[in-house]
């Protein structure tokens, strides 16, 4: 109870950060813009198509479009590399800016355990991302409104779900980053470059590769997303995201830990 | 309350802090002594569990800092040589927080804030940002933070480094008014501070403890070669000190002012031995009128630098003569 109450107070405390300074807004700003920025293009896109579909069905019939898998899917997508940009905007800050001010000091010497500081740190950064995608699904509430056949809204979950989960992967990475140093900037950097080799992993993945770089495509993080972007979830995906979140969280804690025993 | 043995702590090859010990009473007021680099922060750390300990034991309230950390840190209110301070969070908002991670139970929460905020009198910037704040309230602040949670020992790294001498006064009567109700441990290289708070003073330097004792007793013992001050009346100088140096055991004499009305003379004599009534006898026997005799102690300042500069000063050189004042001047 206490303890719950203890990491409370942490997530409190960041969102009092969040949003006392810019970092909220601006990431919610961004993560909206670009939101809609991509809904009007693969909207634009379908709507061609479907111009086009429509014509051929004239002469015999063109497939149905999905609104599913022609809209929402690709957006999902786009968002996931913004998740890739902004993510470092929200964690860099957590450990470095606290170590900077002195005030880890004030943490580490609170009746409160690291475990409940790296977890309350972690959970308000993706508090502020769950935000920001509840922001940018408002988008698709157009289509709810506007739609003859409404798309169907299972999908759109679980692929807001596979967000949340992907993103969080690089939050929980990202705390870790921000515990090795006292500046913000180079976190910030480091964070980047590790989410861009562990989305690059993904990469490997080929039907025809070997059993080792089918091993490297599994760490993968977007290799995940696939199924549950498409409305299956898949329990083998979540236990992924769930244990790679963990072990970041973990590597966080270590690391503040071992730090009382290097300072 | 606090018990400390042979506590040691090496970061790399540099020992920070080497075999110290030392124990505080509860409601005692521990003054931790020592040049910059000797180890007061470090040990404090230690005591507050931000650090763990090489080698060595501490107990707070009996918990030990390493096995049970929580508890110890539960009993403890600290302030760093820079209190930890989220400027972009306003003075009420941030006691708060503190007031929820160190447990303060949410029903006592208000009443806790306002009773630190009342004691360290920050009630007049509650709600302004704490980045907006001059360095003396942010001090204060720190301070409102530490003693929150009502803990039974607080431990403050310098609390009066960066104030003006009215808030510097200020603290110093707040921390003793702390005295008491908490134990406290406070570290400061300002030593009129000392004399004037603490019932006991512990001077460390090159993280080992060279003294500790209460500061009169410092004091005394370092008299060692007793100084003594005469003062005679008129311009009589040459005649004083020559009726002075006559007296077997006196050492050294100077001739610190000459006046119409009186003649001071500073008097060094063996340790050990008391030459006042000789001294008298002399002066008096010359003709001269003695207005005043008196020992004078060494000011803990001179202690400091006595037990600090030098290892075997000790042993050799007698200590520098005092000034004609006992006290000493922040």
């Amino acid at each position: 109870m206490t303890a719950l109450r203890n990491v409370w107070a942490i997530v409190e405390k960041e969102w009092h950060h969040y949003f006392g300074s810019p970092i909220a807004y601006v990431a919610l700003m961004v993560w909206t813009l670009l939101f809609g920025i991509f809904f009007y293009f693969a909207f634009s896109l379908f709507l061609r198509q479907s111009m086009m579909a429509a014509q051929q069905m004239e002469f015999g019939g063109g497939p149905k479009m999905s609104l599913n898998e022609w809209l929402i899917r690709p957006v999902m997508h786009n968002m996931a590399v913004v998740a890739l940009f902004l993510a470092p905007m929200l964690t860099m800050r957590l450990f470095a800016e606290e170590k900077r001010q002195g005030t880890i000091e004030l943490l580490a010497t609170a009746p409160i355990t690291d475990l409940q500081i790296v977890l309350g740190k972690f959970l308000a950064a993706v508090g502020l991302y769950g935000l920001m995608i509840l922001a940018g699904l408002l988008n698709l509430a157009l289509i709810w409104h506007y739609a003859s056949s409404p798309p169907e809204w299972k999908p759109v979950l679980t692929g807001a779900l596979a967000l949340l989960l992907f993103g969080s992967c690089f939050l929980a990475l990202g705390v870790f980053v921000s515990t090795l140093t006292r500046n913000q900037i180079v976190a910030g950097i480091l964070s980047f470059c590790l989410f861009l080799g562990v989305w690059t992993l993904g990469w490997a993945d080929d039907p025809s590769a070997g059993p080792v770089m089918r091993a490297v495509a599994y760490l993968g993080v977007t290799t995940h997303m696939e199924d549950m972007v498409k409305g299956v979830v898949d329990l083998k995906d979540v236990v992924f995201y769930l244990s790679f979140i963990a072990f970041g969280l973990f590597l966080a804690h270590e690391s503040v830990q071992s730090q009382r025993w290097r300072a | 309350m606090i018990e400390v043995e042979n506590l040691t702590k090496r970061y790399g090859r540099t020992t920070a802090v080497d075999g110290v010990s030392f124990r505080v009473q509860k409601g005692e007021i521990l003054g931790f002594l020592g040049p910059n680099g000797a180890g007061k922060t470090t040990t404090m750390r230690i005591l507050t569990c931000y650090l763990p300990p090489t080698e060595g034991t501490a107990r707070v309230a009996g918990y030990d800092v390493f096995q049970a950390p929580l508890e110890v840190k539960r009993r403890v209110g600290y302030i760093p040589e820079t209190p930890p301070l989220y400027p972009d969070m306003d003075v009420g908002g941030f006691l708060d927080f503190c007031a929820k991670i160190k447990g303060v139970p949410s029903a006592s929460r208000k009443a806790k804030i306002d009773e630190a905020v009342d004691k360290t009198r920050i009630g007049d910037v509650r709600r302004k940002l704490i980045g907006q704040l001059s360095k003396g309230y942010r001090q204060r602040v720190g301070l409102a933070q530490a003693i929150l949670a009502n803990p039974d020992v607080l431990i403050l790294d310098e609390p009066t480094a960066g104030l003006d001498p009215k808030q510097i006064i200020e603290t110093r009567e707040l921390i003793k008014g702390l005295g008491g109700d908490h134990t406290i441990v406070l570290s400061t290289h300002i030593l009129p501070e000392v004399s004037m708070t603490c019932g006991r003073v512990v001077i460390i330097n090159k993280g080992k403890v060279v003294a500790e004792d209460t500061p009169e007793n410092l004091t005394r013992r370092l008299r060692g070669a007793g100084a003594l001050r005469v003062d005679v009346r008129g311009e009589a100088a040459a005649a004083a000190s020559e009726a002075v140096r006559s007296v077997p055991g006196v050492l050294s004499v100077r001739a610190r002012a000459e006046a119409p009305e009186a003649t001071t003379l500073e008097v060094e004599a063996e340790a050990g031995r008391d030459v006042r009534a000789d001294i008298a006898r002399a002066v008096v026997s010359r003709g001269l009128d003695l207005l005043a005799l008196q020992q004078v102690g060494m000011s803990l300042e001179e202690i400091f630098l006595h037990l600090t500069t030098t290892d075997t000063a000790h042993a050799e050189a007698p200590p520098p003569v005092p000034p004609a004042s006992p006290e000493v001047t922040a």
